[in-house]
C-alpha cells in the first residue's frame, strides 16, 4: 500500500505549533462527556475498563492469598463466594466483553475502514454511559453485600436461596449488555457503510473482519442472555415459576439459554484477540497474512460454531446424552477454524522479517497461550474426560489460558502497537519488552499448575482443601505466578501513564506498518483523515516498495533479506506526513 | 495502504450528519442499523418463545385449559387494531414519500390512536379480569379453582406467567412506539428538517411498528388459540 498525497502543496512549510488533533482540539470535561468522537470515547472506555480490570484483579488476589493455605483461615467460606463471583462478574462482563472492541475496536475500527466516525456517534456516547452504569451498579451491588451465585446465577440457588445482592446485579450485568449491543451495532452498520471508495471487504484488515464476526455474535447473543437475566429477576422478585423446579419450571432451561450467550461469549472475548494478532503478526513479519481469506473466514466460521456448541458446558447437566454427543461432536469442529487461525499465523511467521518489539513478543506468546488452551479444550469437548473434569481446576485453567493468556495479552500486544496512534506518544521499548516476558512467566506459572491439580482432581470454587493437602504446593505455585503477573500488570500502567508526558513524540508511522490508520497523524485529526482517502491496494501489501521509499523517490524492487523498511528503533518516517 | 484522497461529501445538506458523505450513505447506514436492531429484538423475543414451546410441550392438556380464560373476542379485535395501526402506518410512509406532511401527521396519529385502543382494551377488557379470577402469578394463584378449568396449578400458573411476561413486553413495546411515533408526528406538524428532509426516518419508525405488530401476530394464536 502505497500513498500519493495529491493534496501536497509543494513548499508549505509546517506551522510549528502542535497540529490540532482530537486530543488537543478541545480541553473541558464537557468536551470529553458529551463528545461524539469515537477516538475520545474509546479513551473513555480504556480508562472505565482499567478501573474494573482493576477492582477484578483485586478480587482475584484475594482468591489466590486464600488458596495459599489448605484450612482456608483468611476468608469466611461465604465471603470467598462472593470473591470469586466478584471476579468472574467484573472480568466477564465489564472486562473481557467490552476490552478490546470498546477500546481498541472503537479507535481503529472507523480509521481502519477510511471513516470519519463511526456510523452512530451519539449511540456510541450512549454505549459508553451505559457501561459506567452498569459498572457502578455492579460495584455498589458488591459493597452492598456481594452476590454468592457464581456469575452463573444458576436458579434455582439465585432465585430462591440466595440471600445476597443477585437482582441489582444482575441489572449491572444487564444494562452492560445494551452497551455492547450498541456498539456491536455500530460496528457492523460502520463495515456495511461507511467504508472509504476502493476499500472493498478483501481489502479490509483482518481485525476489521474479526470485529465484524464479534459483532454480530453480541447482536444474535446477548438479547438472549438479557431476556433470560429478566426472567430470572422476576422469579426471584415476584416468585414467578419460570425456572424454579418446586413450581414446575425447569433449571435446565435456564442453563441452555444462559450459554447459549455465555459460550459465545467467548468468542465475543477471543474473536478481537485474533484481529489483533492478524495485525500484530502482519506487521512485524512483513508480511501478508499467510491465507487472508481461510483468516477473515474462520472468523465467521468460528461465530456461526460457537452458537451450536453450548451444550458442552451442560455435560454432567440433565441434557439427554444423544444431545451431548452432537454437542460434543460441534465443539470439535470449533478447534478447526481456531486451528486455521493459528497455522497461518504460523506460516505467516515463516520466512517473514520478524521484528521481536514488545507487540511481537505478546503476539508469540498469544499463540503459543492460546494453542494450550485451544487444545485443552478438545479435552473438555470429549464427553468422557469432560465429566472427570467437570467443575475441576483444569477447567479453570483451561478458560483462563484462553481468557487471559488469550484475550488480555492480546489486548495488551494491541494496545502497545496502537499506543503511538493513540497517544502520540512512544512507550519505552525496552522494559515493555521486559514486562511482556514477565507477563508471560507469570501467566504460565499461575494457570500451568492448576491443570495438573485440575487433572488430580481438585474442584474449582473450594476455599480449603485440608482433605487434601498434597495440592498445596501447586497453589503456592500459582499464587506465586499471579504476583508475578499483578507485576507484569501494573507496570504497564505506569509506564504507559508516564509516556504521556515524558514518551518521544510518535510519527504518523513509527512501525513503517500498512494499513489506513498508520496514514494519518498520530494522534489523529478529530475527522481522521483531512480528506477521505481512496484505497488503491490491499492492507497487508508490503512489498515491493513501501510508502516511504516512494516518498523518498528510492522505491525499488523489495530484495528479501534486505532491511529497508525501517531501521531497528522504528524510526523511518520521523519526518511524518502530515 | 491507501493512497490518494479526493474532496468527498455533501456538507451544505443540514440534515446529513458530518461522518457520512451524503445522503445516500447516510439513509443506507440508518436502514442497516435499524434492521441489526430489529434482530436484537427476534433475539430478545426469540427466547421467550423458546421457553413457550419448551413448556407447552411439557404441559400441553394444561395450557389448553388455562388458556379457555383468555378471551378470543377481545383479543381477535386487538389482532384487527394492530394490523389496521400497521396499514395506516404503511400510509404515514407512503405520504412521507411524498412529502405531504398534514397526511403524515393525520395518518401518524391515527396510527396511535388505535396502539391506544390496543392497550385500553388490553388493560380494561383482558387484565382485569385475570386479577379478579386470580390468575395472576404469584401468591394466591389459583385460589379459584373453577377459573383453572381443570389444569394443574402450577401448569397454569406457568402458562399465566409466559402470557403476563410475554405479553406485558410486547405491551411496553406499544407503549415505546406510541411516544416515538408521537414524536415523529410532532416533528412532520412543525416541519423538522431531519425527518421532512427524506422519509427514511418515518420507514425506521414504520419498521419498528410493523416488528411489534408481528410479535402480536405470533402471540394471539400462541396464547389464545391452543388447539385441544
Amino acid at each position: 500500500m502505497s500513498a500519493i498525497e495529491t493534496a501536497i502543496g509543494g513548499g508549505l512549510q509546517e506551522p510549528q505549533k502542535e497540529p490540532k488533533n482530537y486530543l488537543n482540539v478541545s480541553h473541558t470535561i464537557s468536551s470529553w462527556l458529551l463528545t461524539g468522537d469515537h477516538k475520545r470515547i474509546a479513551l473513555l472506555y480504556l480508562v472505565s475498563i482499567s478501573v474494573m480490570f482493576f477492582f477484578g484483579g483485586v478480587a482475584a488476589s484475594l482468591i489466590r492469598y486464600e488458596l495459599v493455605s489448605p484450612t482456608g483461615n483468611t476468608l469466611e467460606s461465604d465471603t470467598y463466594n462472593k470473591i470469586f463471583t466478584a471476579h468472574g462478574v467484573i472480568m466477564v462482563f465489564f472486562f473481557l466483553v467490552p476490552a478490546i472492541p470498546a477500546t481498541l475496536g472503537n479507535f481503529c475500527l472507523p480509521i481502519m475502514v477510511g471513516a470519519r466516525d463511526l456510523a452512530f456517534p451519539r449511540l456510541n456516547l450512549l454505549s459508553w454511559y451505559l457501561y459506567v452504569v452498569g459498572g457502578i451498579t455492579a460495584i455498589i451491588a458488591m459493597l452492598a453485600g456481594g452476590v454468592d451465585t457464581g456469575w452463573t446465577f444458576y436458579p434455582p440457588y439465585s432465585s430462591m436461596y440466595s440471600n445476597t445482592q443477585v437482582t441489582m446485579t444482575i441489572a449491572a450485568a444487564f444494562i452492560a449488555g445494551f452497551s455492547s449491543i450498541t456498539t456491536a451495532i455500530n460496528f457492523i452498520v460502520t463495515v456495511h457503510k461507511m467504508r472509504a471508495p476502493g476499500m472493498t471487504w478483501f481489502r479490509l484488515p483482518l481485525f476489521v473482519w474479526s470485529m465484524y464476526a464479534t459483532s454480530v455474535v453480541i447482536l444474535l447473543g446477548t438479547p438472549v442472555i438479557a431476556i433470560t437475566l429478566l426472567m430470572l429477576v422476576f422469579e426471584r422478585s415476584f416468585g414467578l415459576p419460570i425456572f424454579n423446579p418446586e413450581l414446575g419450571g425447569d433449571p435446565v432451561l435456564f442453563q441452555h439459554l444462559f450459554w447459549f450467550y455465555s459460550h459465545p461469549a467467548v468468542y465475543i472475548m477471543i474473536l478481537p484477540s485474533f484481529g489483533v494478532i492478524s495485525e500484530l503478526i502482519a506487521n512485524f513479519t512483513r508480511k501478508r497474512v499467510f491465507g487472508y481469506h481461510f483468516v477473515a473466514f474462520s472468523s465467521l466460521a468460528i461465530a456461526g460454531l460457537g452458537f451450536i456448541v453450548w451444550g458442552h458446558h451442560m455435560f454432567v447437566s440433565s441434557q439427554s446424552m444423544y444431545q451431548s454427543i452432537v454437542f460434543s461432536l460441534i465443539s470439535f469442529l470449533v478447534a478447526v477454524p481456531s486451528a486455521i487461525k493459528v497455522f497461518n499465523w504460523t506460516t505467516t511467521i515463516y520466512k517473514g522479517h520478524v521484528r521481536l518489539q514488545t507487540p511481537m513478543i505478546y503476539a508469540i506468546s498469544f499463540l503459543g497461550l492460546f494453542t494450550v488452551g485451544g487444545l485443552t479444550g478438545l479435552y473438555l469437548a470429549s464427553i468422557g474426560t469432560d465429566v472427570h473434569l467437570t467443575n475441576t481446576y483444569f477447567v479453570v485453567a483451561h478458560f483462563h489460558y484462553v481468557m487471559v493468556g488469550g484475550a488480555i495479552t492480546a489486548f495488551l500486544g494491541g494496545l502497545h502497537y496502537w499506543w503511538p496512534k493513540i497517544t502520540g506518544r512512544m512507550y519505552p521499548e525496552t522494559i515493555a519488552k521486559v514486562n511482556a516476558l514477565i507477563v508471560f512467566l507469570g501467566f504460565n506459572l499461575t494457570f500451568f499448575p492448576q491443570f495438573i491439580m485440575g487433572w488430580m482432581g481438585m474442584p474449582r470454587r473450594y476455599h480449603y482443601y485440608y482433605f487434601a493437602p498434597e495440592y498445596q504446593p501447586y497453589h503456592i505455585m500459582s499464587s506465586a505466578g499471579a504476583s508475578f503477573l499483578a507485576l507484569g500488570l501494573l507496570i504497564p500502567a505506569i509506564y504507559f501513564f508516564k509516556s504521556l508526558n515524558s514518551g518521544p513524540k510518535a510519527p504518523a508511522n513509527p512501525w513503517g506498518a500498512h494499513g489506513l490508520e498508520w496514514e494519518t497523524a498520530s494522534p489523529p485529526p478529530t475527522t481522521n483523515f483531512i480528506e477521505t482517502p481512496i484505497v488503491l491496494d490491499e492492507v497487508y501489501d508490503f512489498d515491493p516498495a513501501s510508502e516511504y521509499e516512494q516518498e523518498k523517490g528510492t522505491a525499488e524492487t523489495y530484495h528479501p533479506g534486505q532491511d529497508l523498511l525501517q531501521d531497528k528503533e522504528g524510526n523511518i518516517t520521523q519526518d511524518g506526513k502530515e | 495502504m491507501a493512497a490518494i484522497t479526493h474532496h468527498g461529501g455533501d456538507h451544505h445538506n443540514e440534515a446529513v450528519h458530518h461522518q457520512y458523505e451524503d445522503i445516500e450513505q447516510q439513509n443506507e447506514t440508518y436502514i442497516i442499523g435499524m434492521w441489526s436492531f430489529l434482530v436484537t429484538e427476534v433475539m430478545f423475543f426469540g427466547a421467550l418463545f423458546l421457553s413457550y414451546v419448551l413448556y407447552r410441550w411439557a404441559y400441553q392438556p394444561d395450557f389448553y385449559a388455562a388458556h379457555k380464560e383468555l378471551s378470543i373476542q377481545w383479543g381477535g379485535i386487538n389482532t384487527v387494531i394492530l394490523l389496521l395501526s400497521s396499514f395506516t402506518m404503511v400510509l404515514g410512509v407512503h405520504f412521507a414519500q411524498l412529502r405531504d406532511a398534514k397526511k403524515v401527521f393525520a395518518t401518524l396519529m391515527t396510527t396511535n390512536l388505535l396502539a391506544t385502543g390496543f392497550l385500553v382494551i388490553k388493560f380494561t377488557q383482558e387484565w382485569p379480569a385475570k386479577f379478579e379470577h386470580h390468575l395472576v402469578p404469584g401468591h394466591g394463584f389459583g385460589s379459584n379453582v373453577e377459573h383453572l378449568n381443570g389444569a394443574s396449578p402450577r401448569a397454569a400458573e406457568l402458562f399465566y406467567t409466559l402470557y403476563f411476561f410475554m405479553t406485558g413486553l410486547h405491551a411496553i413495546h406499544v407503549i415505546i412506539g406510541i411516544i416515538v411515533i408521537g414524536a415523529l408526528a410532532m416533528m412532520w406538524q412543525k416541519g423538522k428538517r431531519i425527518v421532512t428532509d427524506d422519509y427514511i426516518p418515518t420507514e425506521l419508525v414504520g419498521l419498528y411498528w410493523h416488528f411489534v405488530d408481528l410479535v402480536w401476530i405470533f402471540l394471539f394464536p400462541l396464547f389464545y388459540l391452543i388447539p385441544k
